[in-house]
């Protein structure tokens, strides 16, 4: 699925780098924005790609927290709630966002459409509390503002343009 | 003062190549290409520039050990920034980019590097817009390719997305994730600087400090050891958090001292409550009690308190905070962030975690602050990389500094 829609990037990719391997968090970023997460298939494909051992992607997709290995709503919403963000209410915000949605942390909303996740800092410490929602940052908020965001994404998911900035970012930098 | 590094806070668009130009942008670049590269190093030897990931290495030295023979060499640029209270690098790419880009071009020059990445945290979306436009525009005008500016010196640079590892920001590490294996450190020697990426001579330097670069070679190494101490010379960028008044990222000379920052600069402590305590190295470094204020904020100046600068991220604590749970914050993310590969800091960071835990809800016992001080001092000195010391740090640093706190939560049980 990736090796014919993204073959410009990833003959770019291979381009860019002395070794080939180099390329696996990239290919990893698009492959999980494709298949919504790393499932079997997307890990694969990656591998395939690379001409690696399926085994080997599995355990990079292990290592980084923004990898998913199990399938996760249309919209991740991490929220730190780590120490500075912590001092400002962040835990508060947790307690808040948990409730509002009727999921706890790590929990999915039956429509799959959020999934409530806590992370460690997230460089943002100054405009706490803060999430990033599919790696975009909502910062300074509150729970007024959740709730129009979540509305906004509401309203975004009907129109089934789910972005992805990472993946964005690489396939416009190489276009 | 104006801003040296966060130029952007006065210069509108400085991100943009034609407005960064117009404000002496590339001139360092420019007179670096006549210049020969022991003479490049030689400047940045004298100004003193340190090492702004946290470790504080001489950055001319950094640069002097790479074997000057011909053959493949890298820079690698460190923006992974995961360290909790940390944010500078992302304002320094948002705002900033081409300073870093040059500051990059010129340690590149030095070592006889033709390809240099940067290694951007994943999550740094609008750092990564800003860069990569800041690339576009080098490429198109002759900064970033072959025969940059007409010159016998040609230079690609490419970003590299992380996805969510503190340890990635470890030298070491980081370069196994961009070979595409586990973020894991490896054991040094070999030193980057001898085999590093791909095996290569390779220099892994800090956003910031790469910003310093072309300061240095415009205005000389003279000018920039004006501001600072002998030991800590020119601008440091100070990420403040927790309970200030206004949080942020300050660029200060470094000799001004925390109660500077924190009082004059940033408004004190909201609520006019009182400081319990700071730490000045996000939760790596150890904690530091009020009486820390007057201290200077450089390389040097935390010695006496048995803390240090590190990356210069203040989270500052007021009164009411309890040190326990403080510290418990601390060590969910080192135990979070240990990468598994040295036993002492895998297990250790595991069995802090379960016992802080225990201790800061109310049911742990006096021998628990005794288990806790125990591991804590048996990771210390084990583990091939930081990772390992950084963990001890807060459990240790609060113990000692704030034993009532502990006292409190256990007295119940004994
Ligand atoms: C666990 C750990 C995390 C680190 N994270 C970073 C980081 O995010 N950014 C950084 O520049 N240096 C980080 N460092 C320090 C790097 O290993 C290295 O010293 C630094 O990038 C060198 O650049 P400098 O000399 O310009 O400071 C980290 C070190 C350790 C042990
Ligand atoms: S502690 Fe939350 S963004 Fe830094």
């Amino acid at each position: 699925m990736i090796r014919e829609k993204y073959a410009d990037v990833i003959q770019e990719l291979f381009r860019r780098y002395p070794e080939r391997k180099s390329a696996i968090l990239p290919l990893m970023h698009i492959a999980q924005h494709e298949y919504g997460y790393m499932s079997e298939e997307a890990m694969q494909e990656v591998a395939d790609i690379l001409g690696l051992n399926p085994t080997h992607v599995k355990s990079i997709a292990g290592f980084y927290t923004l990898f998913y290995e199990e399938p996760v709503g249309k919209y991740v919403l991490e929220i730190c709630n780590d120490l500075a963000c912590a001092l400002r209410g962040a835990d508060e915000f947790v307690a808040m966002a948990s409730n509002k949605l009727g999921v706890p942390v790590e929990g999915t909303t039956p429509d799959g459409l959020f999934t409530l996740k806590t992370v460690m800092c997230l460089g943002a410490c100054d405009r706490a509390p803060m999430l990033q929602c599919n790696l975009r940052f909502h910062e300074h908020l509150n729970e007024e503002k959740f709730t129009a965001l979540l509305d906004h994404l509401h309203q975004e998911a009907s129109s089934d343009q789910v972005e992805s900035a990472v993946v964005e970012k690489i396939v416009s930098y190489i276009n | 003062m104006a801003h040296l590094l966060l130029r952007h806070r006065e210069i509108e668009n400085i991100k943009k190549l034609d407005v960064y130009r117009a404000h002496g942008g590339y001139e360092a670049l420019k007179k670096v290409l006549s210049m020969a590269p022991a003479e490049v190093i030689q400047v940045v030897m004298e100004s003193n520039l340190r090492g702004r990931g946290g470790a504080g290495f001489p950055t001319g030295l950094k640069w002097n050990f790479i074997p000057k023979v011909a053959g493949d060499k890298y820079v690698v640029v460190n923006t992974d920034e995961s360290e909790t209270g940390t944010f500078k690098d992302r304002e320094l790419m948002e705002g900033n980019p081409h300073q870093v880009i040059e500051g990059t071009l010129i340690a590149a020059y030095a070592i006889g590097a033709k390809l240099t990445f940067n290694y951007m945290r994943g999550e740094y979306m609008d750092a990564a817009y800003a860069f990569e436009e800041a690339l576009k525009e080098c490429y198109a005008n002759n900064l970033l390719g072959p025969n940059i500016l007409g010159s016998e010196f040609s230079c690609d640079m490419y970003p590299h997305y992380g996805a969510g590892a503190y340890i990635c920001g470890e030298e070491t590490a980081l370069l196994e994730s961009l070979h595409g294996n586990l973020g894991q450190p490896w054991s040094k020697p070999p030193f980057p600087a001898v085999e590093g990426l791909y095996r290569k001579p390779t220099v892994v330097n800090n956003t910031e400090t790469l910003a310093n670069v072309p300061l240095i070679i415009q205005n000389g190494a003279e000018w920039y050891k004006s501001m600072g101490t002998p030991g800590s010379t020119g601008p440091k960028i100070v990420c403040l958090s927790g309970h200030v008044v206004k949080p942020g990222n300050y660029e200060i000379i470094m000799g001004m001292t925390y109660r500077e920052l924190i009082y004059d600069l940033a408004g004190g402590i909201p609520g006019g409550k009182k400081v319990k305590g700071f730490l000045p190295s996000g939760g790596s470094g150890p904690v530091v009690k009020e009486e820390a204020l007057d201290a200077p904020i450089s390389y040097e100046g935390l010695d006496k308190f048995g803390s240090a600068m590190g990356s210069a991220s203040v989270i500052v604590m007021d009164e009411t905070v309890d040190m326990v749970w403080a510290a418990k914050k601390a060590t969910h993310f080192f135990k979070h962030e240990s990468c598994g590969k040295c036993t002492p800091c895998r297990e250790g960071t595991f069995w802090l975690d379960k016992v802080i835990h225990k201790v800061d809800s109310g049911r742990g016992t006096a021998n628990d602050i005794k288990v806790l001080n125990s591991v804590a001092e048996q990771i210390g000195g084990k583990c091939l990389c930081a990772l390992g010391e950084f963990a001890k740090n807060p459990i240790l640093s609060t113990i000692k500094h704030f034993p009532q706190d502990y006292q409190a939560k256990v007295r119940a049980n004994g």
